[in-house]
């Protein structure tokens, strides 16, 4: 495919869909789009999805967190009954928490060490507030869906970030975490460290627990030392969930809006992942507005003026021939106005198309309503999918 | 200032100083997410820690959770090994000890900055509205996990300063559009019950303007006859679909500002959408006109007790 990928292969084809932009271009819908559309095509799809605005996240029958995926009624995504009967959609709402619970019983020794850790205070405050962690736990649960089989197409949506690369960042700070020094110098046998470590250290801890008090610190202490042998095992996984997102088999699709900050952060993103050997296959630009037509903006603004300047001729004449004029003058700034949007979101658009290399680029317009309904949501579908389905692949 | 990601919360920030500045009061801008297009709006470069003038009368600053620790760092006595602290990562660990340290610290520098009267406004460009509220939750939430020391006094300091209407009010941003003014009703009423903090009239930025009655490719070659002028069938088509599309969205928008009329009983100030141009010094000031405007009508209990000097 010298000619590049489209959205149509990459539905069809990979295994792993990763949506990712900056928060408010409509990656969760993006997301929910390639679901519907693989299942369309017999593939045994999955959406995660963060944080889903509410009436999108009732239309996939999402009324809460979980952790297990929830298969939506057939009846609904394919209410004509055309999809092969391979075709299965299933949602689910991230939550964070759980996943992290989840992922350390698997990695802990016994139910004991489990309990130390899940009751500790400062594991609580790991696990919920640690930033990017919810992008850890996004990638986490990528990998568990992945593992237990039997998903032809997994669509994960990513947090909205203001640095759309924390989540490939992600499972690394946790590692990081447990690599730090203080880490090693807290696993030392109870109040030796401040004996061992160096003068620096010292004024620091002593400095920190004045500040937020010993508890803290006991916590953390604790906290850590409950954690030991448990690295080995996380910092495999971190290394698996990134072979994974490396895999071909793994589609990186980029959401923006035509404004042009989004865009700018879109081919920025697209260039940053492309340096981890990661490369975006899919650019879609959200809301564009109509281009209405393809004349000059500044040939429209001269007629409205010319019509202004004809009203105050007739005015003079009397008649309704004024107030024609100045409707007719306030259609061409209309038009001219929204021509200037529409060129102004070309350019910004052409900019990104450049940048974006032999990745698939779809431009998919302002809707006259909000996408939440199976409906809308295939309306989407048809700016980035052919509307004939291929013969569906399914990944082994 | 806080709302949704790309509703234009920080057009609506530059648009607040302008008007501020505009009726000779003094501003301070704090940007607390690092980058974003503030300085642009005033044809100035990106914004680092040290203030920089961005219009007569505005100063902008960042102020990130990273450069507040240090800060805090350095005047209890370990600017010597800050830096290092914060690199090796040790800081991360403490943090994370502590969730909402980092923003408390924020908003302790916040704070001091109001004390010491860096400017007769300080407009906190906050950030996106999930997190703004975990954000001013944090002296709150450090109640409970920290009861003694600096950090506590700290707490208290910053709860006094929110949730007094004179000192700091909070303006909340949306674009008519369905999911942006759900999630600001939410927003809203969780700051006011867990928080506590006024809440300023909320903003409805990107409003298009009235687009007139509805007309069809007939009307308009009804009107180019009338007036002895030639228009195209093609662009009489073009003229149509883009006033159709304007009164669609228009209609659109007004229901969603209605709605959250209904839902939200707070004064809205309405800010247009510019048709023309990427958002800049002149954008800022057409907005500010239109923004000093709109206050200026509302009824004098809309802004609490504040007391402009």
């Amino acid at each position: 495919m010298s000619e590049g990928v489209t959205f149509d292969d990459i539905v069809a084809g990979r295994h792993i869909v990763v949506c990712c932009g900056t928060g408010g271009v409509g990656k969760t819908t993006v997301a929910a789009v390639f679901a519907v559309e693989g299942a369309r095509r017999g593939r045994n799809a999955v959406v995660v999805t963060i944080d889903p605005a509410k009436r999108l996240a009732n239309t996939l029958g999402l009324e809460a967190l979980s952790n297990a995926p929830h298969e939506i009624d057939r009846q609904r995504w394919d209410p004509a009954g055309s999809a092969p009967p391979g075709g299965r959609l299933s949602a689910l709402m991230l939550d964070t928490k759980s996943t992290f619970d989840h992922l350390v019983a698997t990695y802990s020794t016994d139910d004991d060490q489990t309990q130390r850790i899940l009751s500790n205070r400062f594991y609580r405050n790991v696990s919920t507030a640690l930033s990017g962690t919810q992008e850890y736990m996004a990638m986490e649960k990528l990998y568990e869906l992945h593992e237990q089989g039997g998903y032809d197409l997994i669509v994960v949506d990513t947090p909205p970030t203001r640095h759309a690369l924390d989540f490939l960042d992600a499972p690394r700070r946790l590692t990081r975490l447990l690599d730090n020094r203080i880490f090693r110098l807290l696993m030392m046998p109870t109040r030796a460290y401040l004996r061992v470590a160096s003068a620096a250290v010292q004024r620091f801890l002593r400095t920190v627990s004045k500040v937020v008090g010993t508890e803290v610190i006991d916590d953390v202490v604790a906290f850590f030392r409950a954690f030991e042998g448990m690295e080995e095992g996380f910092r495999n996984r971190a290394a698996s969930v990134l072979a994974l997102l490396a895999e071909p088999s793994s589609s990186f699709v980029v959401v923006s809006s035509p404004r042009r900050d989004a865009v700018e952060e879109a081919a920025f993103f697209a260039e940053r992942l492309a340096e981890s050997d990661i490369p975006v296959e899919g650019l879609i630009v959200n809301r564009v507005h109509p281009a209405f037509g393809n004349e000059g903006v500044e040939g429209l603004r001269a007629r409205a003026e010319t019509l202004a300047a004809k009203r105050s001729e007739v005015a003079r004449a009397a008649g309704d021939g004024a107030a024609s004029a100045r409707q007719l003058a306030e259609l061409y700034t209309n038009l001219a106005d929204f021509r200037q949007v529409a060129e102004r979101e070309r350019h910004h658009m052409a900019g990104v198309k450049a940048r974006a290399g032999r990745a698939a680029v779809a431009y998919v317009p302002f809707l006259s309503r909000d996408v939440y309904d199976f409906d809308a949501l295939a309306e989407v579908g048809r700016h980035l999918f052919t509307a004939a389905p291929a013969a569906p692949a399914r990944a082994g | 200032m806080a709302g949704k990601g790309g509703v234009g919360k920080t057009t609506v920030t530059a648009t607040l100083a302008a008007t501020a500045a505009g009726a000779g009061l003094s501003v301070l801008i704090v940007e607390v997410e690092g980058k974003s297009g503030l300085a642009a709006c005033f044809g100035r470069p990106p914004l680092g820690y040290e203030e920089a003038e961005l219009a007569p009368r505005v100063r902008g600053r960042t102020l990130t959770p990273d450069e507040a620790l240090v800060d805090y760092l350095e005047t209890h006595g370990l600017k010597r090994i800050s830096k290092r602290l914060v690199r090796s990562g040790a800081l991360e660990v403490v943090a994370s000890a502590v969730p909402g340290m980092k923003d408390i610290l924020v908003l302790g520098k916040v704070k001091a900055l109001e004390l010491d009267h860096a400017a007769d406004v300080i407009i906190i460009d906050a950030p996106a509205a999930g997190h703004a509220i975990t954000f001013l939750m944090s002296p709150r939430g450090l109640g409970d996990a920290v009861r003694v020391g600096p950090i506590s006094k700290q707490s208290t300091d910053v709860i006094e300063m929110l949730s007094d209407p004179a000192r700091c009010q909070v303006i909340l941003v949306a674009v008519p559009e369905e999911t942006p003014v759900n999630e600001l009703v939410d927003t809203a009423f969780q700051l006011e019950d867990r928080i506590g903090v006024q809440l300023a009239p909320v903003v409805v930025n990107a409003c298009y303007p009235d687009p007139g009655v509805a007309v069809s490719v007939d009307d308009v070659e009804r009107l180019a006859d009338e007036l002895g002028v030639f228009v195209s069938p093609r662009e009489a088509s073009d003229l149509v679909a883009a006033a159709e599309f304007r009164r669609e969205r228009y209609a659109l928008q007004q229901q969603q500002a209605d709605r959250l009329a209904a839902r939200l009983p707070l004064p809205q100030i309405r800010l247009p959408f510019l048709f023309t141009a990427e958002l800049g010094p002149p954008e800022i000031d057409i907005l500010a006109a239109t923004f000093s405007a709109q206050v200026d009508a509302l009824p004098e209990s809309s802004w609490g007790r504040v007391t402009v000097p």
